[in-house]
């Protein structure tokens, strides 16, 4: 057991960590700004980073999914606003699908709860699929229910419109088309246990921006605690505001030990124990996120309930990696299923 | 990046597993029984002749000079097999390995790691908890030794110890922290009277008091020089704030099992509050475990751990009373006296945010030496 990230790993946090440092936002005011955005969006696409799940023999991921969560972390941390968890996980798709590359920029669907991917009638138009980190995106991945599992079919989508997360928008799929079957050489039907591996990974991946929005947001108010000054002094110095810091920070220490495992784990072990490791760090993350983001919303005082702070722009990307594949709720019932103390089998 | 068992990790790992087949004492948990603190050394010794305790310490003190890793494994198994957790002493070694010299090492270390020697740590008094470096207990030389005078509390293990490393003041003319040392005190002498202290759970064996009155102790026992007590308490209390120290990992493992073989004996029983206390139990033990594999692989790069220790130490009271709430979830109050093993899990672990410095003091020592924030 060595869980240290390896030298390559270090090199690939650093190399995001420094892109989302000179293109990410910044501010609030810095999410409008479209040129940026686009400078980071092609630095992103330089990098070959959206590629890490595709493989280039047909079968086996370029890069493992620790070094895609190494990278979603930074992201988060730095509140990109460009692609990354989409595209990676409809690469994903189609590896395990066997089905070609996709041609042009493509995301997954979900359905609308966004708990789980969206399973569409191919003959009718999927008016609950809706997908996710759809910039840039003109298809999404849904699932098409057969005999033998699941195929892989792509829906058309509308426009994107941001929701909670300003950072990555979502959207529609287009009212007017239904799903094309995505067929090739190599296609299979996806089987259950495909479909457990994929949520693993999506959640390993939620985990990952989850610990980077609280790292961002502790920064952020610690930032603020040391600077803002009340009674004579600075409130940092307060100890009611260092214990709400010092616990935010614990639950970041703690969800990047959770989160560094259910990354390990997509790729060591056999899909039922990913996606029970997985559950079990994205109910903690999720929970702890939560709290963090809220901590920097309170340390801010009245200036952390304007829009122009960021702290609410971290509160929201993580209630939106939250809601993908599944919650607090869905994530507890997955652990609780696992362990044979009940709970939704029916999630997985 | 790995979690998993290199080849000789799973060597070891089996060999364990196949050890405790045979040698798992099944003794009761050690928050809820005083009959696990009766069995506590024999289980000691037992395991360190196995060759699965110290394992990570030097071999000239008895260890094996094995990764760190190891001692994870040890507590994954043991809590597997529902063996009692590793003994809790590990800080007392380190405390004593970075301040003891080399004779202070060589006569008292080997037999704390072998678990021949019981030892008990009498720092708190009872005017003198959180601001330790108040305590008012004094040692006065007398030729070649000195003699303790002063009134230690909350002090664990002190019914069974055959030594205390207690801390006293030697000199009272320099600032408090710096007139401090730390001595080897045998417990079992005139001068050492030690009293039962019953928690709140009704144990009695888990701390006491002890009162010294006349004790005497060499001055070639002193641990370190005259006035290093302070900074030797302070490693050893940023050693017992690390999980893995304590073996803690493996004892919430352990529960976490038990309360879910009940769980499914009797599923009808249980509704949805009871199975989610459960499951958020499961999900913190888990991310500890995570948790001490990250510390434990991080000193492959040789980081001796500082303020970190205080992260772990709320992340381990956290999943303590995690587990705790469980217990009482499951367990419930009881009209009367039947079994209430669950309420006394749950009771313990109230403890946990104050032992060993109190969640409190951990928050003030990230906030002021990892957060930076400024001083109040
Ligand atoms: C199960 C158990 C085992 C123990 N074993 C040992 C042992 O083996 N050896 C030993 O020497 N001691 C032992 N202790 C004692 C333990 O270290 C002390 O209880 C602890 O340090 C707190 O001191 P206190 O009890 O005097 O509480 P106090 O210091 O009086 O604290 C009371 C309350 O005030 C808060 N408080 C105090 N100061 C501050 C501050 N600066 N900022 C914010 N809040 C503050 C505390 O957090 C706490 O909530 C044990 C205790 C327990 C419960």
């Amino acid at each position: 057991m060595d869980v240290r990230l390896t030298t390559e790993q270090q090199a690939l946090r650093d190399s995001a960590a420094q892109v989302v440092d000179r293109l990410g936002p910044g501010t609030v005011r810095g999410l409008g700004d479209v040129e940026r955005a686009g400078r980071l969006d092609a630095a992103v696409a330089a990098s070959g980073w959206r590629e890490l799940r595709v493989p280039p023999d047909g079968r086996t991921p370029l890069a493992s999914a620790v070094e895609a969560a190494v990278v979603a972390e930074e992201l988060g941390r730095g509140l990109a606003d460009v692609p990354f968890l989409g595209p990676t996980l409809a690469a994903e798709l189609r590896r395990l699908a066997g089905a070609p590359p996709a041609g042009a920029p493509e995301t997954v669907a979900l359905a609308s709860s966004l708990a789980a991917a969206a399973a569409v009638d191919a003959r009718a138009v999927p008016s609950d699929a809706v997908a996710v980190d759809a910039r840039g995106a003109t298809a999404a991945l849904v699932l098409l229910p057969d005999e033998a599992g699941h195929a892989l079919g792509t829906v058309a989508l509308g426009p994107v419109g941001v929701g909670t997360d300003l950072t990555r928008p979502g959207a529609a799929a287009d009212p007017a088309s239904t799903a094309t079957r995505v067929e090739g050489p190599g296609c299979r039907p996806l089987t259950g246990d495909d479909l457990a591996a994929w949520t693993a990974l999506g959640l390993a991946l939620d985990c990952a921006d989850l610990v980077g929005t609280m790292r961002g947001s502790v920064d952020l108010a610690v930032g603020y605690a040391s600077i803002r000054r009340q009674f004579g002094r600075p409130i940092g110095s307060f100890q009611a505001v260092q214990h709400l810091l010092a616990d935010a920070h614990v639950l970041t220490e703690g969800s990047r030990s959770a989160a560094r495992h259910a990354a390990w784990a997509v790729d060591a072990l056999a899909p039922g124990d990913a996606l029970a490791a997985a559950a079990a760090a994205k109910a903690y993350c999720a929970r702890a996120a939560r709290t963090a983001c809220e901590t920097a919303i309170q340390v801010h005082g009245g200036a952390g309930n304007t829009w122009e702070c960021l702290a609410h722009v971290y509160l929201r990307r993580a209630l939106l990696s939250t809601a993908v594949l599944g919650g607090v709720g869905a994530s507890l019932d997955r652990v609780a299923a696992h362990h044979g103390i009940g709970g939704g089998g029916g999630l997985r | 990046m790995d979690f998993g068992d290199a080849p000789a990790e799973a060597e070891f790992r089996l060999r364990l597993r196949a050890w405790l087949e045979v040698h798992n004492p099944g003794l009761p948990t050690s928050s809820t029984d005083d009959e696990y603190w009766a069995g506590q050394a024999a289980w000691h010794q037992s395991l360190y002749d196995g060759g699965f305790f110290g394992v990570t310490w030097p071999t000239a003190i008895g260890g094996q000079d094995l990764p760190s890793v190891y001692d994870v494994i040890v507590d994954e198994e043991l809590a597997a097999a529902g063996a009692p957790a590793r003994p809790s002493l590990g800080y007392l070694v380190e405390g004593i390995l970075e301040h003891g010299n080399g004779e202070v090492q060589a006569r008292f270390l080997p037999g704390i790691v072998n678990g021949r020697d019981r030892w008990c740590q009498g720092f708190s008094e009872p005017d003198a908890g959180s601001d330790l470096a108040s305590l008012r207990t004094r040692a006065d030389r007398d030729g070649d030794e000195y003699v303790l005078t002063g009134h230690k509390v909350w002090t664990s293990y002190s019914d069974d110890a055959d030594w205390c490393l207690v801390l006293a003041r030697t000199d009272h003319d320099v600032a408090r922290h710096r007139g401090i040392s730390a001595f080897a005190l045998p417990m079992r002498q005139p001068g050492v009277e030690q009293r039962p202290l019953p928690m709140i759970n009704g144990i009695t064996k888990e701390f006491g008091e002890v009162l010294l009155d006349g004790a005497r102790v060499p001055d070639v026992n002193m641990i370190g020089r005259p006035g290093e007590g302070w900074p030797l308490a302070m490693t050893i209390v940023s050693h017992e704030r690390e999980p893995h120290e304590l073996g803690f990992a493996g004892r919430y493992a352990k529960q976490v099992k038990d309360l879910v073989a009940l769980v499914k004996a009797d599923p009808g029983r249980y509704g949805g509050e009871e199975v989610r206390d459960l499951t958020w139990a499961i999900v913190e033990s888990e991310m500890l475990r995570m948790h001490v594999c990250r510390r434990l692989s991080d000193r492959l790069d040789g980081i001796v751990h500082g303020p970190e220790g205080s992260v772990d130490k709320l992340l381990m009271t956290w999943t303590e009373q995690a587990v705790g709430h469980a217990a009482l979830s499951i367990g419930g109050a009881r009209a009367t006296g039947s079994d209430d093993t669950l309420m006394k899990v749950y009771l313990y672990s109230r403890s946990q945010s104050v032992m060993g410095g109190t969640s409190q003091i951990q928050r003030n020592l990230v906030a002021g030496r990892i957060l930076h924030l400024p001083a109040s």
